[in-house]
This record gives C-alpha cells, structure tokens and sequence, in this order.
C-alpha cells in the first residue's frame, strides 16, 4: 500500500518529466526520464521521500548511453530505478555527487569505464586503474576488444 | 598555510594481504585528509561475466571474494530467478539460508580476531581463527569445500543437506557458542579494548545516509538497514531473529553489532535445521529451461553488507550486462568521514573496522604501456607466466635435493 502511494505521488509530481514506468511488481519499478530532469528527482527521492543510493549502472546500447541509477526505501523493500538514456556520440549527464557523497565514485568509475561525462562533479580522476591505462581506451564500451579477442 | 606530512599505508599493506593504499595527509599526529588509491588487480569481473552463460557465472562471481564467497552468488540467484520469474524450494531456501550465515559467523569470527591483530593483541586473533576452524571444517562436511562452496544455481542448490548429517551440525553450533560467548565477553569486558576503541572513528547516522553505508558500519551508527529483514529472501522470512542494532557510531559499537549477530545467525542456523526436517529430502531444484529477456536486481546481505547485483538479460545464455556492487565499495568511502580527526595509531584500527574487502572493490589485468597505450601483457600471459615461474623454482628446487 505504502508502495503505491509513494509512486502515485513521484508521478503526479513529476508527471512531465516522466518518459516511461514499468511497474514489475510491488518492489521494483523502473522508471525513465528525461537526462535533464535527474537532479531534481534523485533530490526528491533522497532528501524528502527517504530513499537511500545503492548504485547506478552504466549500459552501453544500441540506443546509446543508458544509466540505470538505483534507489532503495528500506522500509518496504522497494528498489526504484531512474533510467536515463544518453547521447551515443557525447553522453553527459548532471552529477548527484554534489548532493550525496555515494555516488562520487561510481561516477569516476562510468567516466573511466565507459567514458560519460558527469557535468560539475567534484573529482573526475580515475578511480580503479590511476598511472595504468591509456587515456581514451574505454574498455566496458561494446565496441572494446581484448588481447585475446583481437587475436582471433 | 600549514605544512602536512603525506604518510602512506601500502601497497604492500604491512598487515593485511591485499593491496591498497591509503594515503594519510597528517598535521603533527593528526590525521586531516585521506585518500585511497587502488586498481591494482582490477579483475573486470562484470565484463567477463558477459562472456560466460548463466551457469558458469556462479563460478565466476564466487570468486569476487574469498571470505564472503556465498553472498555473491546468492544475489546473482536472487537477480536471474527475478528474471525468470521462479522461487527455489521450500528446502532450497532453508539451505541457502544455512549456508549464508554459517558463513556470516566464520566471517565475523574472522573480523574480530584481525581487529584484534590490528591493535596488537595477538591472543584475540588466536582465539578467534582457532574458533572459527570448527566452522570451515562444517562447511567442508556440508558443501565439500572450506571456501568457494559452489552450492548455488539458478532455480536451487547443488548439493543437499542430508539428513544424518544434521545432528553433527547441532554439535559444532552449540560448540561455537560458547567458543563465542568466550570471545564476546573477553572483549566486552576488555578495558583495554574498551580505551582503544570507543570513540575512535564515528560514523554519525547522517554521515552514513550520505556515503549510503550499508551493513554492520550502517548498524553500528543505528541506521536499522538489513536486507534480510527490509526485502526478504530465502527462508529469512520463515524464520524469527531481530536485526542488531547499536547507537555509538565507533569502531566499538561495529565489534558489538558483529559479535551479537553471530548469536542471531546461530538461532537462524537452529530454525532452518528444523524445517529442513520437515521437508522432503532432496527436493532441491526446480527445472529451469530458459531465462527470458528482461532486467533483475538481486540482493543479499553479506557479512560486510548489502550486495547488489544487476543484470540484463537479452534472452541469450549469457548475462548481457551485470553490475555488481559490493558493500566494501560503499563502506571504505566512508573513511574520508572516520579518520580525519583521529590520531595516526587510530587511523589503522578505524580502517579496519568496516572490515574492508578491497577484492570486492576492484574487479582486468592488463598491462600497458605507459608512453604509447600499447597493450603489452593480458592476463592469460600474466597467468601463464606464473605459471612457467612457479614451474621453475620447483625445477630448480628438484635439482639441489
């Protein structure tokens, strides 16, 4: 029930905002919206509904650039995706690390792996492979090939 | 403008087996900046994943880590059968759930003798891993393995529990009891324990709403999160226990959460045993036949915290994306908050006191060439030349017997 409510009140809030909603059951709910639109809605799902940050998971598409970011409200077990698509050729995408400090690495970690520019973020460096990897080589990307790969 | 001393722990960290390093930026003794640098075996387990089929990622993602080697798999379960749309057995669930917290009590166990080691007080760290071998020694009889126990897959479990070997379980779970009750109260009790740890690097409740904390770290500051009980899995809503909670936020309050967990995990073990009597032996698998398109999220509380595991399916075999979080990756973020402000001999214990996993952390080992970008070395020639290595000291040793 609580559930519901809390959806019912994300959508009318938001209602121009929203692209898509996929309801899969009472605990999972995708929704997708506009790359614009992100700071303001991760803000309301943070600050006033009392969702937690788990993580954000970069895809790389057809369609582009697609950003799962995945929110938790612990006390109904509900997990709430806000899914943005960007750009194929120059994703970016505003930073939430100036809100909460969860996301501030997994951002470097997609700048790094897949290359998204995450606009006013407060650290860019590489996170996971600092003096290791060439510059411009974005191996989580599809059209990446390893030593082995390249090979055959 | 104050000049600061850059005092760096690692890579080669003087007492844990990982490497890592932390750089302090210390005033005088006073601890005023952190910075933590890794990637220096970054394995690239998500992308790898994508080349294997559902099956073979279990073997996969068991090995993001070695001490919390269940967890992984169990969320990968939950996130495909998500998916798929099935529900494990009601004997399945008892067993996975047998299987997560034994493996939550050989952990804790395990934290709590090397925080122990880390303050130098060597007879913890004894007690702890000779306690905890009891534990190993039941998982081997269980699952075959002391570690890595490759007992999950989609729709079920590998291996049953048998009946006649139940009552050999009950044996070794009481004995850890009091083994724990021991160990509970020499450290409670403990006034240098107390003098070393209490107030040393808080965490305050709202420090860990904004690092998104997850775990015993999150517990111990009194933010009440725990997948088991917020968005149940398994047999975890079959069974009673109370999610541990404390108020301090500091390095002590993370050892009492963890210390009384292990009773609720042996209470948990006890009532999943008992339903395992009632269910029908071997009823261990439901028949899966293919995973259709779609998006999972799977998630499991491991004995660090919250594991979350995401994945794509295209409707092939094999995962189209999967992303893995692990609860260190949350929980090391949080030192920038910790150990500034502490002195420097606080600073290790406080790092430790996440029980951090930097294995979860980095998940590709390729070597390149600095200058020009080139690729020189993969990680099957990485492997490959470890191998010939190890090949030839065993020559060498042969020859001068």
């Amino acid at each position: 029930m609580e559930t519901e409510s809390i959806i019912q009140n994300f959508k009318d809030k938001f209602a121009s905002d929203i692209l898509e909603t996929q309801i899969k059951n009472q605990k999972r709910i995708i929704v997708t919206i506009k790359p614009g639109s992100l700071l303001k809605m991760a803000g309301f799902l943070y600050k006033d509904a009392g969702f937690r940050f788990i993580i954000a998971t970069a895809i790389h598409t057809k369609r582009g650039f697609e950003i799962h970011y995945h929110f938790s409200k612990d006390s109904v077990g509900l997990i709430l995706n806000l899914h943005v698509i960007l750009d194929k050729e120059n994703p970016e995408v505003e930073s939430l690390s100036n809100m909460f400090n969860a996301s501030n690495w997994i951002e470097r970690e997609m700048h790094e792996l897949f290359g998204i520019n995450f606009l006013n973020h407060p650290n860019q460096d590489k996170l996971i492979s600092e003096g290791n990897w060439a510059e411009g080589v974005y191996p989580y990307r599809k059209e990446f090939k390893s030593n082995s790969e390249e090979k055959e | 403008m104050s000049r600061k001393t850059l005092i760096p722990i690692g890579p080669y960290h003087p007492l844990q087996e990982e490497p890592e390093l932390f750089k302090l930026y210390c005033d005088g003794e006073i601890v005023k900046d952190i910075q933590w640098v890794t990637g220096y075996n970054h394995r690239s387990i998500e992308k790898l994943s994508e080349s294997k089929t559902y099956e073979q990622v279990f073997f996969l993602v068991e090995r993001i880590c070695g001490i919390c080697s269940t967890s992984h798999p169990f969320a990968f379960a939950n996130a495909v059968e998500e998916i798929a749309g099935i529900e494990a057995t009601d004997r399945a669930k008892y067993i996975r759930s047998i299987i997560g917290e034994l493996e939550r009590i050989h952990s804790h166990l395990l934290w709590v003798g090397l925080a122990g080691h880390f303050l130098g007080y060597n007879t913890v760290f004894m007690w702890a891993w000779k306690y905890r071998e009891p534990v190993l020694d039941l998982f081997e009889m269980i699952t075959g393995n002391r570690n890595s126990y490759a007992m999950f897959r989609v729709g079920g479990v590998r291996r049953d529990i048998e009946s006649d070997k139940i009552a050999a379980i009950r044996k070794i779970l009481s004995d850890v009891k009091t083994k724990t009750d021991l160990i509970t109260g020499a450290v409670m009790d403990d006034p240098v324990i107390h003098s070393r740890l209490k107030g040393v690097g808080i965490l305050t409740k709202q420090d860990v709403i904004d690092y998104g904390a997850v775990g015993p770290t999150a517990r111990a500051s009194g933010v009440a999160i725990d997948v088991r009980k917020d968005d149940p899995y398994a047999a975890y809503p079959l069974v009673d226990w109370k999610v541990i909670t404390a108020k301090a936020g500091d390095v002590f309050a993370k050892a009492e959460v963890r210390l009384l967990e292990m009773y609720e995990s042996i209470s948990i073990i006890e009532q999943c045993l008992k339903g395992l009597e009632k269910e029908k032996e071997g009823d261990i698998m439901v028949k899966v036949n293919e995973i259709p398109e779609g998006i999972g999220h799977g998630r499991a509380e491991a004995p660090r915290g919250e594991v979350f595991h995401f994945v794509l399916s295209d409707g092939s075999n094999s995962p189209a994306r999967h992303k893995i979080r692990a609860p260190s990756y949350v929980n090391i973020a949080t030192f920038k908050k910790s150990c500034v402000g502490q002195t420097i001999a606080d600073a290790t214990i406080t790092l430790a006191g996440v029980d951090p996993c930097y294995c979860c952390t980095e998940r590709m080992a390729v070597v390149y060439d600095a200058n020009s970008g080139e690729k020189i070395m993969n990680a099957r020639e990485l492997i490959d030349r470890s191998i010939s290595r190890s090949h030839n000291i065993m020559e060498e040793l042969k020859k001068n017997k």
